[in-house]
């Protein structure tokens, strides 16, 4: 491998050959392509499987072969493709890899061969769990939370064969693709920031991918080694989990082991994990916004101190999704406090974007159409979180429709639309060329009102009772018919939101290659990856001349200046 | 402009919503007011939240439009407004966890003269029992789990002797007491879920726990399991009969003690059987079409299966259906029943049973 003496010392590695520059690349900016076509397809894959589900609940018997078996692997394959394999992978592997070295004036990642490598590993991740579909009985269909002893018995889809087993290797796999990339990013952030870029004028995304990925990195061992311990109580008929159990006319030959204790494991990783979903999103929106609205993001010392609070207090709420797991009542007083304690920061995050919006110069463009539209949404799904927070609020709630009302709220919709305008902002910058805004206009308002229609009402049916992960509502009385009419109407949106994303795809495609030419810097924002040479950026990023920082990523409307903006890497004295 | 109309209308229709939703609690009918007000007070307060902030950025998005000719104020931070929204939203996070976590002491705050009552569950369906007269629960141990001792309880432990079996899904309670459950599973997590009583707890294989509640109107309630369990989660359903004392205690004295039940015969009947084991939850015996095929009027007749083939619905096939039941799914049903390691006493016993299930 040939490494040029480069500039201030950073040895940058020069790819060969056709499989060198495009398959094996080292280039964070190729391997951030192919982390978001992976995801992006897995993520199709997981949607599919959504819309089987919404078909059984919407119009049961319509299809035969979606019995209850099915269901359950839908559901399961759904939420655990959506949550791990879409947007961990999308937000930190898809925008991390390309926005960090791009955003800190850095011509790579710090460990570029690893950085490869982490996406090798999550591509063999997701194959791994695409192989269960192709198993005798199938992919598990425990839940995405796996909660043991079911998920390793027969009894549920893929218990007592490979389903279970696949499932949770391919996690391991992925966990290990993303402590390698998890790795770079700290690193990277830490270590290679450009010349006057320090820690306090990093854009607001970077912050929230690097914090996230500290996330990332200390509690996915909990669920890495939750993982094996499962495993082996599957495989080798461990107890880790697994107390005294009376199945099937006999006892099993399982015994002393904690079915909490798992919960206690996953939910130790799964709290942060949707901060490490929801960060990044934060981050997008807190630079789409502001350089839609053309105008300096709102407090950007508070956010950064909000975005630390949130991450350290992520840790000390986990429980709030065991209130009624049979564990030590007294535990409730504690983690209803800390989860309702972290609304808090997370209310001065949403008063900062608002504020951003308080005498601003609002462009209605796509990306503010998604930022707007985030706003909203996030409301519902933050503030629907106050009530399952509130432990005594959650005794009727938990396990209903109103947890997974407020869980699609505040992951999948709001993220998706942060993540959707993210792709319509940065599109520019890795292709050259505008996406087509009428398109994203009627994507843009499909989704956006789509979502809501099948989401909010879900609450209601929640406060009424309904349980979530039901195959079929008929064997209840006190669940009305109407419920039925609500489970159509929602299935019909869902059917037409999901269609509208080819509409997104349609768009990238041919933009990709015959959109409008995009110019330098299409939307006038101050952040350094629009700030390079060559656009789209060539390899290196830089050229032979690394960018030095003036200044805050947020100059937008500075008194005194004739354009609305300033670059990072203005100096003073070149300020007109 | 289209979007703050499309907004304003999304916005002012998730408010009236909650003047004209079809779907809201079911009608209380136990003590548990508290978590309804609980729940109200998070509804007022989160409400006027969305719609203030809502308000605030549609009012921005329609005044502060892009022009050419305008800039946007630069205001980088502005400390004392933070400070205040800061200390505004900390009260509001009070005035919402305060009346939630005194509801809290109290849920978890065990009355100590409470009706005892034991929820017992397993895939798919709910067995209870009561202490008996001397007022404890006899020990129970994984490792004694039978079709014949359905509880697990120790046949050498005299507190267990005047245990009082409900061997089936419905339990009956005596309106207007406070009735503490003790919850354990056989198998799986589950979870107790009476809607119009509010309350609900998982029941954990390998460990007790509890709720309570005091039913206040008399009626029949719906048991949905409320944390899944497996491919039979959305069937597992009990009932609750609410009733006055009297009739309670007259349904109560008709029930066997563990002692009583202990002396029914070796492999118990057919009947106690399937429902001890929950086979109940998926296959009726009346001629209903559930999950798995009715057993009424099916004995000796010829079945389809899934695979083009026919066979004779008799007992060597039912026998088989039980320890393999993939081998051959009748025609229409789904491949979802798990396998019984039953005896050929227990298996006799249940051939015999579906066998007088047929009319003549």
């Amino acid at each position: 491998m040939e490494q040029s003496a480069t500039y201030e010392g950073q040895p940058l590695h020069h790819p060969k050959g056709w499989w060198g520059h495009y398959v094996f690349s080292q280039d964070h900016k190729v391997i951030a392509l192919q982390y978001t076509t992976v995801a992006i397809t897995i993520g199709l894959v997981g949607m599919i499987l959504s819309l089987m589900m919404r078909m059984q609940l919407g119009f049961p018997g319509l299809f035969d072969s979606i019995d209850a078996n099915s269901y359950y692997q839908d559901v399961t394959m759904h939420g655990m493709i959506m949550v791990i394999y879409l947007l961990t992978a999308l937000f930190l592997g898809g925008f991390g890899n390309y926005l960090i070295p791009l955003m800190l004036g850095s011509r790579d990642m710090a460990f570029p061969f690893v950085n490869m490598l982490s996406f090798w590993v999550y591509l063999l991740s997701v194959l791994i769990l695409i192989s269960s579909f192709f198993v005798p009985n199938g992919p598990t269909g425990a839940g995405w939370t796996l909660y043991p002893p079911q998920s390793i018995l027969e009894g549920t889809p893929g218990g007592d064969g490979l389903g279970i087993v696949l499932m949770l290797v391919s996690l391991v796999v992925f966990i290990i693709a993303f402590t390698m990339g998890g790795l770079n990013y700290i690193t990277t952030v830490l270590q290679s920031r450009a010349k006057g870029m320090s820690l306090m004028r990093m854009p607001l995304v970077i912050w929230c991918i690097f914090l996230a990925t500290f996330l990332g990195l200390l509690a996915f061992p909990a669920l890495f080694v939750g993982g094996i311990m499962l495993v082996f109580d599957r495989l080798l008929e461990t107890s880790f989990f697994m107390p005294e159990i009376f199945k099937g006319g006999e006892v099993l030959d399982y015994g002393g082991g904690s079915p909490v204790l798992f919960q206690h494991l996953f939910w130790f990783f799964g709290h942060p994990e949707v901060y490490i979903v929801a960060l990044p999103a934060f981050g997008i929106i807190s630079e789409l916004i502001s350089c839609h609205a053309r105008k300096n993001i709102f407090g950007y010392r508070m956010m950064v101190w909000a975005l630390v609070a949130i991450a350290a207090i992520s840790f000390i709420v986990w429980a709030h999704h065991m209130y009624v797991a049979g564990m030590n009542p007294y535990l409730g007083f504690f983690f209803a406090t800390t989860t309702l304690i972290i609304a808090v920061p997370t209310a001065i995050k949403v008063y900062n974007w608002v504020l951003t919006l308080w005498h601003a110069n609002i462009k209605m463009t796509v990306p503010m159409l998604y930022c707007l539209a985030f706003l909203i949404t996030f409301l519902i799904g933050g503030l629907t979180g106050l009530f399952l927070g509130n432990v005594s609020a959650d005794v009727p709630l938990s396990d209903t429709y109103f947890v997974v009302g407020h869980f699609h709220m505040v992951m999948a919709v709001s993220p998706v639309l942060a993540l959707y305008g993210g792709l319509y902002h940065w599109f520019p910058s890795v292709t050259g060329r505008m996406l087509d805004d009428r398109l994203g206009k009627i994507h843009f308002w499909i989704t956006f009102i789509g979502t809501y229609l099948i989401y909010f009402p879900m609450h209601y049916i929640g406060f009424l009772g309904v349980p979530r992960r039901y195959y079929s509502n008929e064997q209840f009385d006190f669940i009305p018919a109407s419920v039925g009419d609500l489970n159509q109407f929602i299935t019909i949106c869902a059917l037409l939101v999901g269609a509208s994303q080819f509409i997104l795809l349609y768009n990238f495609i041919v933009s990709a290659t015959r959109g409008e030419k995009a110019p330098k810097n299409p939307w006038g924002a101050c952040t350094l990856e629009w700030q390079t040479l060559e656009a789209p950026p060539g390899h290196g990023n830089w050229g032979d001349r690394l960018p030095v920082v003036y200044r805050w990523p947020y100059e937008y409307g500075l008194p005194g200046a004739t354009a609305d903006f300033i670059p990072q890497n203005v100096p003073d004295e070149q300020i007109t | 402009m289209a979007f703050v109309i499309i907004a304003a209308v999304i916005v002012v229709g998730t408010v009236l919503f909650n003047l004209v939703t079809p779907w809201w609690f079911t009608p209380l009918a136990s003590n548990w007011g508290s978590l309804d007000q609980t729940i109200i007070i998070s509804l007022w307060i989160t409400g006027i939240a969305f719609v203030l902030v809502s308000a605030f950025i549609l009012y921005c998005v329609v005044k502060f439009r892009y022009s050419e000719d305008r800039r946007s104020s630069y205001e980088p931070e502005n400390q004392k407004l933070e400070l205040q929204l800061t200390v505004i939203t900390a009260i509001g996070v009070i005035i919402l966890l305060a009346p939630g976590l005194v509801a809290w002491q109290s849920y978890i705050n065990l009355p100590e003269n409470g009706l005892q009552v034991e929820g017992v569950g397993q895939q798919w369906t709910w067995s209870f029992r009561f202490p008996g007269e001397d007022g404890v629960y006899g020990n129970t141990s994984g490792s004694l789990f039978s079709s014949k001792n359905t509880f697990g309880l120790d046949p050498n432990d005299p507190k267990g002797q005047d245990d009082i079996l409900i061997r089936d899904r419905q339990v009956h309670l005596p309106v207007n007491q406070p009735t503490v459950f003790q919850l354990r599973s056989k198998d799986v997590l589950h979870d107790f879920y009476v809607p119009q009583f509010r309350s609900k707890m998982d029941l954990v294989p390998g460990q007790h726990s509890n709720l309570w509640f005091t039913p206040t109107l008399v009626g029949t309630y719906e048991i949905a399991c409320a944390e899944y369990c497996g491919t039979g989660h959305w069937a597992m359903r009990g009932e609750v009969v609410v009733e006055d004392e009297a009739a309670f205690q007259q349904w109560l004295a008709q029930q066997p003690t563990f002692a009583q039940t202990m002396n029914e015969g070796s492999a118990g009947n057919g009947q106690q059987i399937v429902q001890s084991l929950g086979c109940v939850a998926c296959h009726t015996d009346n001629g209903d079409s559930a999950m798995g095929p009715t057993w009424k009027d099916s004995f000796n007749t010829q079945r389809n299966t899934t695979t083009g083939e026919t066979v004779l619905a008799d007992a060597s096939y039912i026998k088989e259906s039980i320890l393999n039941p993939s081998a051959k799914i009748a025609s229409g049903f789904a491949p979802v029943m798990p396998a019984y390691a039953l005896s050929e006493e227990e298996l006799d016993a249940i051939v015999e049973y579906i066998n007088n299930l047929s009319t003549e």
